[in-house]
């Protein structure tokens, strides 16, 4: 078997946005200027109302557990040295989401409904978003 | 109701480790079978639908399929929809016959998972579902994908994994009674919380199998059924529901596609839920099997671990489930994998099940689901 390179992502005219925030610390979201609703992930247009006129905006980076695992099986070799990992879905405060990895101290009193912080990690050369401090655990 | 299409020769191939298999040989093998089932000749065959293949990708694989068995039929596709590929087969060939494009058409499906690429292999190239920008580089695997489903359901119905054990176990239990399945000696509920942990909360025993074997029927319209020799069994209500593929996108964690596509079968066949008296529904994890049986209105919210562990979906009770042992402990070979749903569905109401028999068994309930629970389609399958 070859071994598979880390996928690490790879930005296109739509997305380029958003990676170019992530690389100067600034977690970006998309919100239609038609309909005014947040996509939950960043396309070329809206998935409410198919509008192309897209704005971006930078986020606070707050948001709420929506779920989360922890992984013990890797599914490429280049993911065995970090097992076990948390992988999570956060519902950020502004309406998109964001899946991540969690840092150390993140996953700490991790729990759904949690609410945390993203920050930003240096995976393989890019800069990825991660779950950097649970602020407050869930009510 | 009616779709005015019967599902009139069905066949599949020895299942789990098949040394020397090949895909479009499992492909060949369970299309023959299929057609001899029905009484019929390959030359009968006028439309055939595939789906997909790991060891053996292709473009068009319904073209690579008939130039390898030879035949040359008036319509011929692949469709690609995961894990709900297999009813969206039969969906669709019904709406062939139905339409009176073809007669009878070939619906086959087939790949040597196991023994064609390594284990490690499969789950990589299973990984590649994953968002390429937003969930791959996060090392998100399918199992890791249904965990994220299975930890907010849990959450928000209070469902234990012991409950979620229930299943599996029930699904082993059943498998014991077929002489073919992939796994066939009895599990306990704490052999399945012992198992290694996969992706917290599932267990390798939450887990479907990975394993080689074909399965193909034939779907023939009401007219060209009475040309076969088997007793035709009919397709009386199909319905498909898509919400989203990624599961970092999906509008809900508790709803998914799975409820409008059994709301639909049922209201076109005319019937509920209540009236089904075998159901083979897609089980790709236990908490695959759970979110469905609940979204699609058989047991309550959070109920269906418990009913498991009750008993309820073995033989003899109130919903028997699975009767072959399903992806869990049957087998699982991609598109084969919703096929063998099928297939045993067919066994059933021909009342040729051996000591699977649910008995007098009419109407039956077959679902599919592809992606993180994204693509769904229900069949209602009658005698």
């Amino acid at each position: 078997m070859t071994i598979a390179k880390y996928p690490l992502p790879r930005p296109n005219a739509q997305t380029q946005p958003y990676w170019d925030g992530a690389a100067i610390g600034e977690l970006r979201y998309q919100c239609c200027s038609d309909c005014a609703s947040v996509q939950r992930i960043p396309r070329s247009l809206c998935e409410q109302c198919q509008s192309t006129r897209l704005e971006w905006r930078p986020s606070q980076r707050t948001g709420t557990v929506l779920t989360f695992t922890t992984v013990y099986r890797a599914p490429l070799p280049v993911f065995k040295d970090m097992v076990p990992y948390v992988i999570a879905i956060v519902d950020m405060d502004e309406g998109f989401r964001v899946m991540a990895n969690a840092l150390p101290q993140a996953c700490e009193g991790l729990e759904i409904g949690a609410r945390v912080r993203m920050g930003f990690q240096d995976v393989h050369g890019m800069t990825l978003p991660v779950m950097q401090a649970v602020l407050e655990v869930a009510p | 109701m009616t779709m005015n299409a019967f599902i009139t020769g069905a066949y599949d191939t020895a299942v789990g480790e098949l040394p020397g298999s090949s895909c479009m040989g499992l492909h060949a093998e369970s299309a023959i079978g299929a057609v001899a089932d029905a009484g019929l000749k390959l030359s009968d065959i006028d439309g055939v639908l595939c789906a997909y293949s790991f060891t053996e990708p292709h473009l068009m694989l319904a073209s690579v399929f008939c130039e390898y068995l030879g035949i040359h039929p008036g319509a011929c596709l692949a469709i690609q929809a995961g894990g709900a590929s297999a009813c969206i087969m039969v969906m669709q060939a019904a709406a062939l016959v139905a339409s009176g494009q073809c007669r009878h058409v070939l619906v086959v499906t087939g790949d040597n998972r196991l023994t064609g690429m390594s284990r490690d292999g499969a789950v990589a190239a299973l990984s590649e579902v994953g968002h390429p920008q937003f969930e791959r580089p996060f090392g998100i695997s399918v199992p890791a994908s249904y965990a994220l489903v299975a930890k907010h359901y849990m959450h928000e119905y209070g469902v234990t994994s012991e409950q979620l054990a229930a299943i599996a176990v029930e699904h082993r239990r059943h498998a014991g009674r077929h002489p073919k399945a992939h796994k066939r000696e009895a599990i306990t509920v704490e052999q399945v919380l012992s198992s290694k942990m996969i992706a917290d909360p599932l267990h390798m025993l939450d887990c479907c199998l990975i394993s080689d074997g074909g399965a193909a029927l034939v779907v023939s319209s009401r007219a060209a059924a009475r040309d076969t020799r088997g007793k035709a069994i009919e397709i009386l209500g199909a319905g498909q529901g898509h919400t989203h593929e990624h599961i970092v996108a999906a509008p809900s964690l508790v709803d998914f596609g799975c409820k409008s596509s059994s709301a639909t079968a049922f209201a076109r066949a005319g019937v509920t839920a209540r009236d089904i008296d075998v159901a083979q529904i897609y089980d790709s994890f236990t908490i695959t099997l759970a979110v469905e049986l609940e979204s699609i209105g058989f047991f309550e919210r959070g109920q269906a671990g418990i009913a498991a562990a009750a008993g309820e979906l073995g033989l003899g009770g109130k919903l028997p489930c699975n009767t072959h042992g399903g992806l869990m402990s049957y087998a699982h070979s991609g598109a084969a994998g919703g096929m063998f749903h099928v297939v045993e569905a067919v066994h059933q109401l021909r009342g040729a099940a051996d000591v699977r028999q649910v008995p007098d068994a009419k109407l039956a309930f077959v679902h599919g689901d592809g992606g993180i629970l994204s693509a769904h389609c229900s069949l209602v399958l009658g005698r």
